[in-house]
C-alpha cells in the first residue's frame, strides 16, 4: 500500500502531525502499537513553565534559556508563537476545546490541590490566569461516595491556600456504589461510562440540592470519556458553573483527546492502524523506502516520508539495555552518555540526564542511522533528545510544535 | 530455581506496567462489575497463581477472549493469552452438557445437516426454545443458525473437476458454518477466486477450527483437531497452496490461538495461512489481479471489525476492497465488541452481559442507516441480525456479487 507519508506512533505528536498532513490532502497512515501516553494527559498541556529550576512566566521570552539542541531551538524562537496558535486550532478542529495562548502562563489546579503553571488548558478544566486572581471567592469540592482517586481536602486546601473558601461534599450514587464490587475498578474511566442519561440526571439533581453560597462546583474529572456532550448536558441541568479537577489517571479528558483526535484523522481519511508495531524498514541511498508492520506480513507499506513518533522509555520509543539506550524500530542513533552511571543523578529530585535522551536529529528533525542523516525520516514528540519535559512542564508542547513544524515541511515539500 | 519457576510465565505478564489502559477498553468490565477486569484478571492474577494455583479466580470465565486488551497495551502484553492459558491450567471444572453440545461445532452440525429441515423447525419452535432454557441454559432469546440440508463439501465433491483449469490453485479452510450453515459463502468464495483466476481445492482433512472448544476448555479435543488442521495445512503448502479461510475467528485462531493457547506449533505455515479478503486485497494491490465491478451494483454499509480482525490488524483489507467497488457507500462506524463471543452469548447468564455490551456498536449501527453490515465473521453476523435487524454479509459475499465476472475474468486474461 501507498501512502504520502507514513506516522509511526499514534499519541498526540503522531495523531496532530496526521491531522494537518490529512488536512492538507495527504494520503496518510498511522501506525500504532497499543494505546498512548495520551491517556495519562490531564487535561492541560505546558509549553514551557521552567528553565533550570527557576519558573517562567512568557514561556516565549525564556526560549532562548534552553540549550542549544532542545526541540525548540530547532524550531526557533520566532516561529513558536505561531505555530503555538496553529496546535491550539488544530485541537479546535477536532472538538477539543482549549483556553489559553502561548505568550502567557495559565494555572490549572493539580490533583493534589497544588497549583501549576501551563499553556492550554482543556475546556472545563479548573484553571485560572494566576491563583491570585481567581474569579471565584468560595467554590464547593465534591467527590464521589466511594471514589478514592480524588482527594478534596487537598483540593480545598489549595483553593484556601489561594484565598477561596472551601467547602467539601460527597454525593452518593448507587449506580457508582456498584462499580466498587471489583475493588480496584471504581476509577476515572469505569465512572464516565455509567455517568450519563439517566444516572446524570440523578447527578443533577443531587448537586442541585446541595445549596449553598459557593459559586462553582469542583468535580473530579470523571465524565465525558468520547466527546464533551455529557459535562454539556450536565452543565445545562446544573444551576452552578461546574468546573473539573484531574485526578489520578486513567484520564478521561486524555482518553477523550485520544479518542476525538483519531475520529477526526479518520474522518479527514487517514488509516490507522492500531495495534500493530513496524517489524523492520527497507533503507536505500540514506532513505527509507518502505517498512513491513507485525501483522500485516508481507504487505508493504510504502511513503515517500516518514515521521516517527513512539514516544519516550514509556511507550518503548526508547529501551534502556545495560550498555546503551537504544531506539528499537530502526536502530537509530540515540543522543546520550557513554557512561551509564552518568545517566542518574543519586538524589532523585534532582534534573536526571536521562531524560534528555533520544533520537539525534538535524535542524529540521531528521534523524541518523550509523552516522547518516536519513533524508526522509524526521523525528517528533518525546522521542526528541534535549529537552527535559518533567522539569521543563514541556512534554505535551513539543509533541504539539515538533508536529506542527515537521508536517508544515512535508507540505511545502511536495 | 524454584524462585524462577514462580516468576516467569510463557506469557509476558512481566512487561505490565500497571498503567491500566487496558481496563478502559475491556468491554465486558465496562457493563459487568462482578469481572475483576484485563490488568488484575491476566498479568496481576498471574503472579500470584503461579505462587499458589488457589489464587484463581472463577470469574475469568467471564472473559470473552475478545483481546481489545492486547490491542489496547502499550507494553505489548499478552493479556488475553494469560487469561485464557489460566483458565485451562487453573479451572478444574468440568464442561456440562450444554457447553459440550454448543462446542462440538462439527459433530453437531454432521448430525443436523442430515435431517436439517427438521432440526431447524425443532430449534425455531418457542417451546423449544423454552425447554433448552429451563433444561440445559441455552438463552431462549437466541435464534440458531439454521442447518444447510447439503454440506458445503459435498456440492465441493461435484465442483473439484472444474477447479482444476485455472492457473493458480489455493486450499480453502471453510470452517463449520460454511460447511453445515451457510454453503452460500463457500460458494461465493468459489466464483470470486475463479474470476480471478484462482482454483479453490479443499484440504485433505479438516476439523473445527476449534475457538468454541477452547472458551468451554474442551481443550484434548481442540488440541488434537488443531494437530490435524495442522497437518493438513502442511500438506497444502508442501503443494505450494496458500490456504485461506472467510471467517476471522477461525483464521485467528489457527495462526494464533494454536501456538499461544494450545501450543500447537504452525511457525513453518503461520504466514501461509490467509483470511479472504487480505488474500485477494494483496493481489490487487500488487497489481497482480483486477477486479472489475458491475456498473448497476448499488449499496449503502457499513463495515464492522470483529474482534479478532482486530487483533489480526487486518481490517484494513476489507475495508480497502470494499472501497474499490464504485457503487459502493461505506459509511465509518467506531469499532465496538458485538458482545456474542461465540458460544459466550448463547449462555443463559450472559445474555444480558452479551447484549449490553453489544448495544453501544447496535445503536451506531442503527444510526448509520445502513442497507447491509459487512463483516468477517459469523458469530459478529448472528448478533447483529438478531439485536437490529440489519442483514450482515461476509465481504466475500458483497464482492461476489458487485463482480462483473466475465469482465473480470477477460481482464485476467482467462
Amino acid at each position: 500500500m501507498i501512502y504520502d507519508t507514513i506516522i509511526i506512533g499514534g499519541g498526540l505528536s503522531g495523531l496532530v502531525a496526521g491531522v494537518k498532513l490529512a488536512s492538507a490532502k495527504k494520503r496518510v497512515a498511522i501506525i500504532t502499537s497499543g494505546q498512548s501516553a495520551l491517556h495519562f494527559l490531564s487535561g492541560s498541556i505546558g509549553l514551557l513553565s521552567a528553565v533550570d529550576g527557576e519558573p517562567v512566566s512568557d514561556p516565549i521570552a525564556s526560549l532562548e534559556k534552553l540549550p542549544e539542541n532542545h526541540p525548540y531551538n530547532k524550531i526557533g524562537a520566532g516561529r513558536i508563537s505561531s505555530m503555538a496558535g496553529e496546535a491550539a486550532d488544530i485541537l479546535k478542529a477536532a472538538g477539543i476545546v482549549v483556553d489559553g495562548n502561548a505568550g502567557e502562563t495559565r494555572y490549572r489546579l493539580t490533583p493534589l490541590g497544588a497549583w501549576e503553571p501551563t499553556w492550554l488548558v482543556m475546556d472545563g478544566i479548573a484553571s485560572c490566569p494566576h491563583p491570585s486572581k481567581c474569579p471565584w471567592r468560595k467554590a464547593t469540592v465534591v467527590n464521589f461516595h466511594g471514589y478514592l482517586d480524588f482527594f478534596p481536602e487537598y483540593v480545598a486546601d489549595g483553593l484556601r491556600e489561594a484565598g477561596i473558601e472551601a467547602e467539601c461534599h460527597e454525593v452518593k450514587l448507587p449506580e457508582l456504589v456498584r462499580l466498587r464490587k471489583s475493588c480496584s475498578e471504581m476509577r476515572a474511566a469505569s465512572i464516565a461510562k455509567i455517568l450519563r442519561g439517566e444516572v446524570l440526571r440523578k447527578l443533577a439533581i443531587e448537586l442541585n440540592a446541595l445549596g449553598g453560597d459557593s459559586e462553582v462546583l469542583l468535580l473530579p474529572a470523571v465524565i465525558g470519556l468520547k466527546s464533551m456532550q455529557e459535562t454539556e448536558e450536565l452543565q445545562a441541568m446544573v444551576k452552578k458553573t461546574i468546573r473539573y479537577v484531574p485526578v489520578i489517571p486513567m484520564s478521561v479528558a486524555g482518553v477523550r483527546a485520544q479518542s476525538m483526535l483519531r475520529n477526526y484523522f479518520e474522518k479527514l481519511g487517514g488509516t490507522y492502524f492500531l495495534g500493530d508495531s513496524v517489524s523492520r524498514g527497507n533503507f536505500s541511498d540514506g532513505r527509507l523506502e518502505s517498512v513491513h508492520t507485525a501483522n500485516l506480513g508481507e504487505t508493504v507499506l510504502e511513503a515517500d516520508d516518514f515521521i516517527l513518533a513512539t514516544g519516550s522509555f514509556f511507550s518503548q520509543g526508547l529501551v534502556a539495555k545495560p550498555d546503551a539506550i537504544v531506539e528499537p524500530v530502526f536502530g537509530l542513533d540515540v543522543d546520550q552518555t557513554a557512561e551509564r552511571t552518568e545517566r542518574y543523578d543519586k538524589n532523585f529530585f534532582a534534573p536526571q540526564r536521562y531524560m534528555r535522551f533520544g533520537v539525534e536529529t538535524d535542524k529540521e528533525f531528521r534523524v541518523s542511522r550509523g552516522g547518516k542523516t536519513v533524508a526522509n525520516l524526521r523525528a517528533i514528540g518525546s522521542i526528541l533528545s534535549g529537552a527535559d519535559p518533567l522539569k521543563e512542564g514541556s512534554g505535551a508542547g513539543i509533541a504539539l510544535l515538533s508536529a506542527v513544524c515537521v508536517a508544515r515541511k512535508l507540505i511545502t515539500l511536495n | 530455581m524454584e524462585l524462577q519457576v514462580k516468576n516467569i510465565s510463557p506469557n509476558n505478564f512481566e512487561q505490565c506496567i500497571k498503567c491500566t489502559i487496558c481496563t478502559v477498553y475491556c468491554p465486558v468490565l465496562s457493563v459487568n462489575p462482578d469481572y475483576p477486569g484485563p490488568k488484575q484478571a491476566g498479568p496481576d492474577g498471574e503472579r500470584y497463581r503461579l505462587k499458589d494455583p488457589e489464587f484463581y479466580d472463577k470469574a475469568l470465565k467471564m472473559c470473552l477472549n475478545c483481546k481489545r486488551c492486547e490491542v489496547a497495551c502499550p507494553s505489548g502484553v499478552k493479556i488475553g493469552d494469560i487469561i485464557q492459558t489460566a483458565r485451562i491450567r487453573y479451572d478444574h471444572h468440568r464442561p456440562g452438557l450444554r457447553d459440550v453440545i454448543l462446542a462440538s461445532t462439527d459433530e453437531m452440525g454432521s448430525i443436523a445437516t442430515k435431517m436439517a429441515p427438521v432440526v431447524n423447525t425443532m430449534l425455531s419452535l418457542k417451546p423449544v426454545k423454552v425447554i433448552m432454557d429451563k433444561t440445559i441454559g441455552v438463552d431462549c432469546h437466541r435464534t440458531f443458525p439454521a442447518y444447510a440440508g447439503r454440506t458445503f463439501e459435498s456440492w465441493m465433491k461435484h465442483k473439484a473437476p472444474d477447479q482444476t483449469v485455472y492457473p493458480h490453485k489455493v486450499s480453502y479452510f471453510h470452517g463449520c458454518y460454511v460447511n453445515y450453515n451457510y454453503p452460500a459463502l463457500g460458494k461465493d468464495f468459489v466464483k470470486l477466486m475463479n474470476a480471478i483466476g484462482y482454483g479453490v481445492e479443499l484440504l485433505d482433512k479438516e476439523r473445527c477450527c476449534g475457538v468454541a472448544k477452547i472458551s468451554n476448555k474442551l481443550i484434548s479435543q481442540a488440541t488434537r483437531d488443531a494437530e490435524l488442521n495442522i497437518r493438513s495445512i502442511r500438506a497444502a503448502v508442501a503443494k505450494g497452496q496458500p490456504v485461506i479461510g472467510t471467517s476471522s475467528t477461525c483464521i485467528f485462531t489457527m495462526r494464533d490461538e494454536y501456538p499461544h493457547v494450545l501450543g500447537v506449533d504452525n511457525a513453518d505455515v503461520r504466514d501461509s495461512i490467509y483470511l479472504a479478503s487480505k488474500f485477494v486485497h494483496e493481489l490487487v494491490d500488487e497489481g497482480k489481479v483486477k477486479l472489475v465491478f458491475r456498473p448497476d451494483f448499488h449499496r449503502r454499509v457499513t463495515y464492522h471489525t470483529p474482534c479478532h480482525m482486530q487483533r489480526m490488524g487486518w481490517a484494513i483489507h476489507s475495508v480497502e476492497l470494499l472501497r474499490m467497488i464504485p457503487g459502493l457507500e461505506l459509511v465509518p462506524i467506531e469499532s465496538a465488541c458485538c458482545g456474542i463471543a461465540g458460544t459466550y452469548g448463547f449462555k443463559k447468564e450472559n445474555y444480558a452481559t452479551s447484549q449490553a455490551i453489544g448495544k453501544e456498536l447496535f445503536d451506531s449501527i442503527l444510526n448509520a442507516s445502513v442497507d447491509e453490515v459487512v463483516t468477517d465473521c459469523e458469530t459478529c453476523k448472528w448478533q447483529i441480525e438478531m439485536s437490529t435487524g440489519v442483514p450482515v454479509v461476509n465481504p466475500v459475499s458483497i464482492l461476489a456479487e458487485a463482480l462483473d465476472v466475465e469482465a473480470t475474468r477477460k481482464a485476467n486474461g482467462l
